[in-house]
């Protein structure tokens, strides 16, 4: 089995905070980490080579730096790593993303695409499927098991309410979601490999068969028009002191809101 | 682009039953398309399934489009991506809203894909700009900061929106709508996917979008036994437990109980927020709830920023308190 993982990078959404003056986000001290889900990806790609042979190739689309996450896939026991990096691809929206990662994928042989459901940055979950639809193959998302049976696939998909067993041929294209495994810790041995032995290799927009048009914020339909920072202060009544009076002021409150 | 018009909504149903995110999305697109002085298209799509077309025209649809089909009669990416392209292309509505549940995720950005549009994901707002352009609304790095987002030069414009959000559209009997049904010429070789099984899980069904009352614990309620306390405050309220994230990742409580950015949405007339510090990511999905009660031993914590009433003290002293003082009311 060939597979590609496709990885990102993200800052992690738990340390960040927003300037409130220019309403932008502070990355400063902000740590990077792959993404949650994609990390589940590239687990699951590994075992599945470990149980039956072939190779794992990440691919991340970024800035330069995106290139510390794929070193921690190689550590992690991906065979090789690719970083998708230019200007061109800048301010792209998720379709533009997926038309490049996408336009870069046809250029290696896969059985199958893995990603992560969705970017805890973005939360948007549509690039998974829309690299399906560029590539013209089938997509299983929101993927919480995989069984391999010769070029079959037995996938369980999760609902919100359950999951549905799917079988699939290759070559298809899966999301996967935290409950599919638990992500190992690279080695000592894969870390130094990672660094010294592997290497990251760069493509860029020329190395793709595409329009640059189609790339970045040119290529993208939807334009981020305002950003701000949700408003929810409401103007609190609070009690403190003792337990007892602050519980019967609390509750006589409700009553007469009729909330409870 | 004027070729474009009307605004559509993916009528989801399962098992032949609709689901509310369908009815939320249809009262939002009845509210922009009156402004725009257009049509709501709702999009059905099945076997089996016409019989809800009423249902679709009595919450404020003026056209239902069916496709009705064998090989449609459970969800595949495929089979419906064909289906509402072929009809978008055919019909050309300017808008399509569709829920965001685990299918129309998977669904919605095929299709815009395969139409080369854009797509907004999780949407929590809409409206129409003073040019008739949609106007999308959604929270980004973990709801930390909103972003507006149009879709200027591509038809149509697309938007899944978050269930829980919008307000359910109100049902009148009276109205009248006209059925068109569509052949979208699925094959079997357009699906490329085959269903072996559909599993329900026997879990407790945590009902939250629905709930009139949740008591929800955070990380300040110490362990998975402090979910003991807040079961009981929601035991005598008639409520339901919510958690915070937190308590979801430590595995203190299972993540159908999560509220929040990457949990539920909720707006029940009644939140009671304990040992829960206010992350924005929590907020993200409960501030629109009718009123908001906090309880935290820490008086700068941000969910009392959010909050109708506070009480500064220790939940595990608060809470029994506040359980003997509601059984004594009732």
């Amino acid at each position: 089995m060939n597979i590609l993982v496709l990885i990102k990078q993200v800052p992690d959404t738990n340390e960040v905070r927003i300037d409130p003056i220019t309403k932008t986000l502070i990355r400063e001290g902000v740590p990077s980490i792959i993404n949650p889900d994609d990390k589940n990806a590239l687990e699951e790609a590994i075992r599945i080579r470990e149980k039956v042979g072939g190779k794992v190739t990440v691919i991340s689309m970024g800035p330069t730096q995106a290139e510390v996450a794929l070193r921690e896939a190689l550590a992690m026991g991906a065979d090789e790593a690719y970083l998708l990096t230019d200007r061109a691809f800048a301010g792209a929206d998720t379709y533009a993303t997926a038309k490049a990662l996408s336009k870069a994928i046809e250029k290696f042989q896969y059985d199958i695409v893995f990603c992560g459901r969705q970017a805890i940055d973005g939360d948007t979950a549509q690039v998974g499927p829309q690299i399906a639809e560029q590539l013209n193959i089938p997509q299983v998302t929101y993927v919480r098991k995989v069984e391999i049976e010769g070029d079959k696939l037995i996938v369980e998909r999760a609902l919100e309410d359950g999951y549905e067993v799917i079988e699939v041929k290759t070559p298809v294209l899966l999301t996967a979601i935290k409950e599919l495994n638990v992500p190992r810790y690279p080695s000592i041995k894969g870390i130094f490999n990672a660094y010294n032995k592997k290497e990251v290799k760069i493509l860029t927009a020329d190395d793709l068969e595409v329009d640059k048009n189609e790339l970045g914020l040119k290529g993208s339909p939807t334009k981020v028009v305002a950003t701000s920072t949700p408003n929810t202060e409401r103007a609190g009544e609070i009690f403190t002191g003792n337990i007892k009076e602050a519980v019967q002021n609390l509750v006589e409150r409700l009553n007469s809101r009729h909330v409870i | 682009m004027n070729d474009y018009k009307d605004i559509w909504i993916f009528a989801e149903q399962r098992n032949g039953k609709l689901m509310n995110v369908a009815i939320e999305i249809l009262g939002e697109a009845r509210k922009l398309a009156d402004k725009k002085g257009v049509n709501v298209g709702a999009v059905l799509i099945g076997h089996n399934v016409e019989n809800l077309s009423k249902d679709l025209i009595s919450f404020g649809a003026d056209i239902v489009y069916v496709v009705d089909n064998p090989l449609l009669s459970n969800y595949t990416t495929e089979g419906y991506a064909k289906a509402i392209s072929e009809l978008a292309k055919e019909y050309k509505p300017e808008v399509i809203l569709y829920g965001a549940t685990f299918i129309g995720r998977d669904l919605a950005p095929r299709i815009a894909s395969r139409l080369m549009t854009g797509l907004t994901a999780d949407c929590t707002g809409l409206d129409i700009d003073e040019n008739g352009l949609l106007l999308q609304t959604r929270p980004a790095f973990g709801g930390n900061l909103m972003a507006t987002i149009k879709c200027p030069d591509k038809r149509p414009q697309m938007s899944t929106v978050r269930p829980g959000v919008m307000k359910r559209a109100i049902r009148d009997d009276t109205r009248d709508g006209k059925v068109i049904k569509f052949d979208a010429d699925i094959n079997e070789s357009d699906i490329r996917t085959k269903i072996l099984s559909i599993v329900k899980e026997a879990k407790n069904v945590v009902n939250l979008e629905e709930a009139d009352i949740i008591v929800s614990g955070g990380r300040g309620i110490g362990g998975p036994d402090g979910f003991n306390i807040i079961k009981e405050l929601a035991d005598v309220l008639g409520g339901v437990v919510g958690a915070s994230r937190a308590t979801v990742d430590a595995g203190w409580i299972t993540s159908d109980h999560q509220v929040g950015q990457t949990g539920k949405t909720v707006r029940p007339k009644l939140y009671i927020a304990c040992g829960i510090s206010g992350a924005i990511q929590h907020l993200a999905g409960m501030s629109n709830s009718g009123t908001i009660v906090a309880i935290n031993k820490n008086p700068d914590a941000p969910i009392f920023k959010v909050a109708d009433y506070g009480i500064v003290g220790d939940l595990f002293k608060v809470i029994p308190v506040l359980i003997e003082e509601i059984k004594k009311l009732k």
